[in-house]
């Protein structure tokens, strides 16, 4: 069952294991809103070594103001950042 | 055949040369030890070479002429593809269509490597692998808009999107004004690479009658 | 610092290069080889990715795309027992060998 549901806010988690992981550091520690549950899919995080991927994990598209990603940015508040982020990489606010 | 003919050259070539070679070799020890034939290297790139990006403009092009359709496409671009006549392998990853409006205008990257939709569009073009488009797009894309000639509004919102993990992204871009009376034949040659990875619009209708 | 593959929002001045690189045959057969042994079996996505990821800055930033496929390629495939370094460097030998 997904933790997280359209709308809700949430963190990323901040971590750099030296193993395989799909989270851009540039999100980590940034807070976003559920923008959609994508599905759920096997963890790439153990595919990448031959693993089966189990237990699969819900994936999100997290959507972030550009502002709280970048303290600098340039262009209008208004605009945002997606990225596609699996459930063990998330926090409550 | 090598471009660069420095004795001690660090350069691209050299690289080049070692590693064609290294792939020829790998290519004859995985023949010779049965893991694959010949024909099935050869017929997977045939499959390979089979996708361009004119397959996805016509898609995009039969959703600028029909609504409904366009919604389909949006709601499950996977059934609206097949529907005409693109059946993805079950191995590539999923597709997620997302439209550009006069007040969103959504632009993709893979920021960890070079996701891009593939099963549609074929290869990605070399500057979307490319560091400087990886590293600059997420922080600064008006800036990179305006590198590709593309200015926008500061009231329409940017939105990158940064395909990280099992979706695939296809910008469907907007619809050129004095566009009214076109063919959709000739819509899908405004819809070119660049406006389906959102760095670009689709052109103007001058564009192709001009020529 | 972020690791090698990692590059959102890294400093980067350079200009986007719009130039078109013409595929070479062999870069054609590296991603039709990718793709079969991922149908085989013998490869997923993310295990050519972590092996990419394995480069160090250097070798990262220095290679061409296809060229990284193809070294990532080597580690997985030894790393399987698929072939050994040695057979593969001794096929090399042969070939530009067979070549001059």
């Amino acid at each position: 069952m997904a933790k997280y549901q359209r709308g809700d806010r949430v963190r990323i988690r901040v971590g750099v294991p030296p193993t395989h992981f799909r989270t851009p550091e540039y999100v980590q520690g940034k807070r976003g809103r559920v923008e959609t549950l994508c599905g759920v899919f096997p963890n790439p995080e153990s595919l990448a070594y031959g693993g089966d991927g189990l237990p699969a994990q819900p994936l999100y598209t997290i959507e972030f103001s550009q502002t709280e990603l970048w303290a600098n940015y340039k262009g209008p508040t208004t605009d945002t950042l997606l990225i596609d982020i699996y459930e063990h990489w998330l926090e409550n606010i | 055949m090598a471009e660069n003919g420095h004795e001690n050259g660090h350069g691209h070539g050299d690289n080049a040369e070692y590693y064609s070679l290294k792939a020829e070799a790998i290519q004859a020890l995985l023949i010779e030890k049965g893991v694959c034939t010949l024909d099935d290297i050869l017929t997977m790139a045939d499959r390979i070479d089979s996708r361009s990006p004119e397959d996805g403009a016509k898609v995009l092009a039969h959703a600028w002429v029909d609504p409904e359709y366009k919604q389909r496409l949006l709601a499950d671009a996977e059934s609206a593809l097949l529907e005409l006549g693109y059946d993805l392998p079950e191995t590539a990853p999923k597709l997620t269509v997302l439209e550009n409006t006069d007040d969103v205008h959504n632009m993709a990257v893979c920021t960890l490597c070079s996701c891009y939709p593939r099963a549609i569009l074929g290869r990605p073009p070399a500057w979307y692998k490319g560091l400087a488009y990886r590293s600059k797009v997420v922080v600064d894309p008006r800036g990179v808009l305006q590198e590709f000639g593309t200015e926008l509004d500061a009231a329409v919102q940017v939105r990158v999107i940064d395909s990280s993990a099992d979706f695939r992204y296809l910008i469907l871009p907007k619809r050129p004004a004095g566009t009214e009376g076109m063919s959709e034949e000739d819509l899908a040659k405004l819809i070119t690479q660049e406006s389906m990875i959102g760095v670009a619009q689709a052109l103007s209708p001058d564009s192709v009658t001009a020529s | 610092m972020p690791k090698v593959h990692d590059r959102g929002g890294w400093p980067n001045e350079d200009p986007i290069d719009h130039s078109e690189h013409e595929m070479e045959e062999w870069e054609r057969l590296v991603d039709a080889l990718n793709g079969v042994l991922g149908e085989k079996g013998l490869k997923n996505t993310d295990q050519l990715r972590r092996a990419i990821e394995s480069l160090d800055l250097k070798t990262y930033e220095s290679l061409a795309y296809y060229e990284k496929w193809t070294a990532a390629m080597e580690i997985l495939l030894v790393e399987q027992g698929v072939m050994t370094t040695a057979e593969i460097d001794a096929k090399m030998a042969a070939l530009k060998e067979g070549q001059a």
